[in-house]
């Protein structure tokens, strides 16, 4: 009986250690890119509500007698009112595509392009929790929090895989007036996108869609009688003469990236297409920007 | 077997498949290339797009096509096709198979061996036994029969020689031939004596075949001297259309590296068998020739050596003053003169001249005395390998030269006035020649009863005396007496050389022993009564091909023989041609004589005569194969092509293989690339290493050694720039083996116990270095605390390596050596240890102290060598910034030693530079002195 216990046991553990095994590595690569960004203008900068102190005033009339700061006005004739930095924390959802269409990698040298949208989605999260804000995740997997424990659930949370082909954003669980920013290949089918983005249009959310794509998806290198399948395997298309295909499926790429890109502006978001072969930093420097712009 | 046309197919039957071919078409041409699986996120995108055309499904026509010329290559191939198939030849029972075997075989051998082999292997097909013999090698008991798939092995081991069949031996191996067989005989088509007989014999057993092919046949006769010139002669066979030929004469240049040294050309005129050439050329080039030989000939009658007989040595000719003018037949010379004209140069002049001139032979006809400078020069000559010969007479008798102690000059002591025999006031008899000993190099010539000795000087008896002794009277007397002088002889005539006083002169026997004595050169063939008695060995030999090569396990022949075979012109097994050294001389044994014919071979009408080429029968079945097997690679690379598997991903595998296989000859390029390399680098390092002074060390293959070295030398350096007008450049490190030393005025060479010993071309490179006026400073680093002896590993090394090094007798250094004050005045030499002493060139023992100076007038040289421990790279041992890289010492008196180890350092490299220049400084003052006059 103990015996069967002890190997459940052990079996659970080593599970859970190999389910946690990527999750440093995830973490320390997502904060060494988010080392990369230097804090510069995310402080409110205008006194407030918060927890920090920003300046000395005179005291007004109309502030309460509580309010004064003797410390300081013992220094001096007149009073003196502490002004705290005006703190607001800003919520910010995220999605990132976990399906297998994510995982393709093109090349050995490359990382797939999941591990690319988990670095950069978490790296994200880990600027958002040093600037002050809430991380959350879509669909009420994770409600926005902020502290470094969150961070680990975070990725956790980021690390698992899903079985679908293709994934598509929930727009459940988004506060009003919050942040987003969604992060996908967007080859699959594009009406759930749409459909997220306009709910969350309607609630007010603002935020960025990172399009990640392999070069190769960008290139279509392929030559000859081809059967081409999903990552999961649940679609297919055989050509005789792949290369006849390329042009038409680079029209079709530009076009869904139009579809994107216009969708973004109407909705008041921000949309960009990152290559897994370009530095992520850059990437990382644009979607922090982009979420800023509305916080 | 089959035939179309010269194709014949083992399997014809198998042919029929190609029908099958068409079908294959139709099949192929249906099934499309197989897809490739490629997983693609991208997908999504392509649904709903069709395919613009369906070429695709059909494999291209070239592609078919170059299936079907694999499949039918493979049918053709596994037909069994061949070309050429040979009809066989009938014939039973065993087959003797003759090969001439001569030096006119060596140009087609090849071709004469496949032949064999041809024939060897109908005759197995056949079943018949078979023997093969080559007529220069006889087996000695009769050809054996054995199956000939077992000959067939031997081939390879067949091969021509230089000499023609011996008819005697011929003629008693024909006799001993038993049984019936038919013989195929392989023909030279050179006309030989020898040949019927042996036709003869062969047809008694049974049926005859040659096999012969016409072909031009040259012949090199050997070279004469006739006139100043060299003449060549050359013959051929058969004598057609005019032909022109050249000739080489080949000999070591002054560098011993062997080229042609001149070239002519024989013109046979239309129907001329025979052509001369001529070679005029100076006597230094002309003495130089080793062999003439016709270029681009592979036979040995294409080559003819030239030995001594070409040779024109030069002889001076002196005699004692005051001619008697008129009176040429009683001039000390005038039978020297005889004698040696047609064999070699005279030269005239005064002794201090004719030394200059170098030449082989001095002749002192009558000369008593030298000059003391003329003496000396002379014996400077002798002691480098000239002979001087020389000649009694009247003034020698009456000096009293070699009286009382020998003279260096002169092979043995005289007695005073000498003796006459046989003369109007003396008693006896004139004196007459003893037989020569065994040790004389005079042995074997006979000795003519003319000959008389009616006065000449006498020997003082001596200890020495006998072995002195190459002639003698029969009454014992010493007549000619000879001594070793450093390389070269003295001999001595005690007679004269005019007929003053022996008959000697007059006859045939002085030239003779002219000869022997290698003053004058053989001018025609040598008899055998020339050569008796005298062994000749073997130096070089020539192969049926032509090729010279050096041999040393020959037993030397008797001059009796070798008279024979050049007489005969007909060198055998066991005299084979080449060059034979005898005493004082040598003799080349040719190929051809100056009186050999040729003429090509006839034989009689019944003989079957069929010609040496024969059509090969080739299989074919292998290329078709490997033919089909090539043309399916290359499918294979279409159809990857064609597929798509050669571009787009996972085409870097497929592309791999081929570039791998694409890149495999850029080994050769590499290596002559890094030849190219070296040769670069040599000449940076030369022109880094005399564009100014550079320190070298030497390459101890220690890295850490080697880097100290090296460091230790960049701050010597930097020293001598700072404080002296020395401005050396970066120093570098030498490789013995690769690098050239001479470049360097200095070498410093730290010992270490496990450095190889140089090669014995880099010692050569070392003792030029060292005679050249360089320095090297072997440094043990051990402290000196092995005193130089063996008890460091270090010390022993230095021995082993100095072992093969040219130094001088070594000494402590004296306090008052050079090298303690070339720039600094110093007392000790201390490096990182503070050792005692450093070894030196030992100083003249005869140096002495001169008054009022405080050092003796040492060596006048530059010390070769400075041997020490005190491993001063380390004391001098600094970085580009620098830094001292090694500590020395502690605190002051460590800066201390390090400075003397610099100032060292500078003495040092100053004294290879300036050489004794501080040491002449002695006389500034006297100098000044004068000076001011």
């Amino acid at each position: 009986m103990s015996e069967t216990r002890t190997i459940a046991a052990q079996t659970l553990r080593a599970g859970a250690e190999a389910l946690a095994a990527p999750l440093p590595a995830l973490l320390a690569g997502a904060e060494h890119l988010a080392n990369t960004v230097m804090f510069g203008e995310h402080g409110r900068r205008r006194a407030g509500l918060g927890d920090t102190f920003w300046q000395y005033r005179p005291a007004l009339p109309s502030d309460d007698v509580r309010s004064i700061d003797w410390r300081r006005s013992g220094r001096a004739d007149s009073a003196f009112v502490q002004d705290k930095e005006w703190q607001i924390a800003q919520s910010v959802i995220l999605w990132v595509d976990q399906s297998a269409a994510m995982g393709f990698a093109s090349a050995p040298a490359l990382p797939s392009k999941s591990a690319r949208a988990r670095t950069l989605g978490l790296a994200t999260a880990i600027l958002l929790l040093r600037g002050g804000e809430r991380v959350g995740l879509t669909g009420l997997r994770l409600p926005p929090r902020r502290g470094a424990a969150h961070l680990e659930h975070l990725a956790e949370l980021l690390s698992q895989d899903e079985a679908a082909d293709y994934g598509s954003p929930e727009a459940q669980g988004m506060l009003p007036h919050s942040r987003a920013l969604f992060i996908s290949d967007y080859l699959g089918d594009i009406a759930p996108v749409e459909a997220a983005l306009t709910r969350a249009a309607d609630r007010g959310v603002r935020g960025a869609l990172l399009q990640i794509l392999d070069p190769q998806e960008e290139a279509f290198p392929f030559d000859g009688r081809t059967i081409f399948e999903s990552m999961a395997g649940s679609l297919r298309h055989e050509t005789l003469m792949a290369r006849d295909l390329r042009d038409r499926y680079l029209d079709r790429l530009a076009a869904r990236k139009d579809h994107l890109a216009s969708l973004a502006r109407m909705t008041g978001w921000q949309f960009h297409c990152h290559h897994t072969d370009a530095s992520p930093t850059a990437a990382l420097q644009w979607t922090f920007r982009a979420l800023e712009r509305h916080i | 077997m089959w035939t179309l046309g010269p194709l014949g197919f083992a399997a014809p039957a198998l042919l029929l498949a190609l029908a099958a071919l068409p079908l294959l078409w139709l099949i192929l041409r249906a099934v499309p290339p197989a897809p490739i699986r490629r997983r693609f996120p991208g997908v999504a995108l392509l649904l709903g797009l069709t395919d613009d055309s369906v070429q695709s499904d059909r494999t291209p026509w070239w592609l078919l096509l170059l299936r079907m010329l694999a499949v039918a290559a493979v049918i053709i191939g596994l037909a069994g096709p061949v070309l050429n198939p040979q009809a066989a030849r009938d014939g039973t029972g065993p087959l003797l198979i003759l090969l001439d075997g001569t030096w006119s075989d060596a140009r087609d051998w090849p071709a004469r061996q496949d032949r064999v082999a041809s024939l060897l292997a109908e005759a197995g097909r056949a079943g018949r036994s078979a023997a093969l013999v080559t007529l220069t090698d006889l087996p000695p008991d009769g050809p054996q029969f054995v199956a000939a798939d077992a000959l067939a092995t031997r081939i390879p081991a067949l091969a021509p020689q230089a000499w023609e069949p011996d008819p005697d031996a011929l003629t008693t191996w024909a006799a001993a031939l038993g049984g019936d067989f038919d013989s195929f005989w392989l023909s030279d088509g050179l006309a030989r004596d020898s040949r019927e007989a042996l036709l003869a014999a062969l047809e008694r057993h049974g049926r005859v075949t040659v096999f012969q092919t016409p072909r031009q046949t040259y012949a090199l006769r050997p070279a004469r001297f006739d006139g100043g010139e060299v003449r060549v002669s050359a013959m051929r066979t058969p004598a057609g259309a005019p032909a022109e030929v050249q000739v080489a004469a080949i000999g070591p240049d002054p560098a011993g590296v062997e080229r042609q040294l001149a070239t002519a050309t024989l013109t046979f005129a239309a129907g001329a068998a025979e052509a001369e050439a001529a070679f005029d050329l100076p006597a230094e080039l002309r003495n130089r020739i080793a062999r003439f030989e016709l270029p681009g000939l592979r036979s040995a009658a294409a080559v003819t050596l030239a030995d001594d007989g070409l040779r024109r040595r030069e002889v001076a000719l002196v005699m004692g003053a005051g001619t008697r003018e008129g009176l040429a037949l009683l001039s000390p010379l005038h039978y020297l003169r005889e004698a040696l004209a047609p064999t070699a140069d005279l030269i005239d002049g005064t002794i201090s001249d004719i030394v200059l001139a170098n030449p082989d032979v001095i002749i002192l006809a009558d000369v008593a005395t030298l000059a003391a400078g003329e003496a000396e020069a002379v014996a400077q000559w002798v002691e480098n390998g000239g002979l001087l010969l020389r000649f009694a007479g009247p003034r020698l008798a009456a000096s009293d030269i070699g009286r009382m102690a020998e003279d260096p000059l002169l092979p043995v002591r005289l007695r005073a006035g000498g003796r006459d025999v046989g003369g109007a006031m003396s008693w006896g008899e004139p004196k007459t020649l003893a037989p020569f000993a065994e040790t004389s190099p005079f042995f074997g010539l006979p000795v003519p009863a003319d000959v008389t000795i009616a006065a000449q000087v006498m020997a003082q008896p001596d200890p020495t005396l006998a072995a002195r002794v190459i002639a003698q009277l029969d009454d014992g007397t010493p007549l000619v007496t000879r001594k070793a002088l450093g390389e070269g002889q003295v001999v001595l005539f005690h007679t004269t050389a005019n007929a003053e006083w022996t008959t000697l002169p007059l006859s045939g026997l002085f030239v003779a022993m002219l000869e022997r004595l290698a003053v004058s050169t053989r001018p025609a063939t040598p008899t055998a009564d020339d050569l008796s008695g005298t062994i000749w060995l073997a130096e070089d030999l020539l192969d049926a091909y032509g090729t010279l090569s050096e041999t040393d396990t020959m037993a030397g022949v008797t001059g009796e023989r070798l008279g024979e075979v050049l007489a005969a012109g007909r060198p055998g097994a066991d005299l084979p041609p080449g060059l034979y050294a005898g005493p004082d001389s040598r003799i080349a044994v040719n190929v051809i004589g100056a009186e050999t014919a040729l003429a090509p071979a006839a034989w009689p009408a019944r003989i079957a005569v069929e010609g040496l080429a024969a059509a090969r029968e080739m299989r074919l079945k292998g290329w078709l194969l490997g033919a089909a097997l090539s043309l399916l690679l290359i499918d294979i690379i279409a159809s990857l092509a064609l597929s798509g598997r050669l571009r787009g991903p996972r085409a870097d595998v497929a592309t791999l293989v081929l570039l791998g296989l694409l890149a495999l000859p850029q080994g050769v390029q590499a290596q002559e690339a890094q030849e190219t390399r070296d040769t670069a680098e040599a000449d940076a390092l030369a022109i880094q290493a005399t564009s100014t002074v550079v320190l070298a060390h030497v390459l101890t293959g220690n890295a850490q050694v080697d880097e100290v070295a090296l460091a230790g030398l960049y701050g010597l350096s930097t020293v001598l720039y700072q404080r002296s007008s020395i401005e050396p450049g970066n120093p570098v490190g030498v490789d013995l083996e690769r690098d050239d030393i001479s470049l360097f005025p200095f070498l410093y060479w730290p010992v270490t116990a496990d450095q190889p010993i140089p090669s014995r071309a880099a010692y050569a490179k070392l003792n030029r270095f060292l005679r050249g006026g360089g320095m090297i400073l072997f440094d043990t680093r051990d402290a000196d605390t092995a005193g130089f002896g063996a008890a460091t590993p270090e010390g022993r090394k230095l021995q082993a390596l100095a072992l093969g090094l040219d130094i001088p007798p070594l000494a402590p250094m004296p306090p008052d050596h050079i090298l303690t004050r070339a720039f600094y005045l110093l007392q000790d030499v201390p490096g990182r240890h503070a050792g005692r002493e450093i070894w030196v060139e030992a100083s003249a023992p005869d140096a002495e102290q001169a008054e009022g100076m405080p050092f003796r007038q040492l060596n006048d040289g530059v010390t070769p060598v400075v041997i020490g421990g005190n491993d001063w790279a380390a004391a001098w041992a600094m970085d580009a910034r620098g830094v001292r890289l090694v500590p020395v010492g502690r605190g002051a008196a460590g800066d201390r030693q390090r400075e003397l180890a610099f100032r060292f350092g500078v003495n040092l490299i100053m004294h290879v530079l300036t050489g004794n220049y501080k040491s002449d400084q002695v006389h500034v003052p006297a100098l000044l002195e004068r000076l001011g006059q």
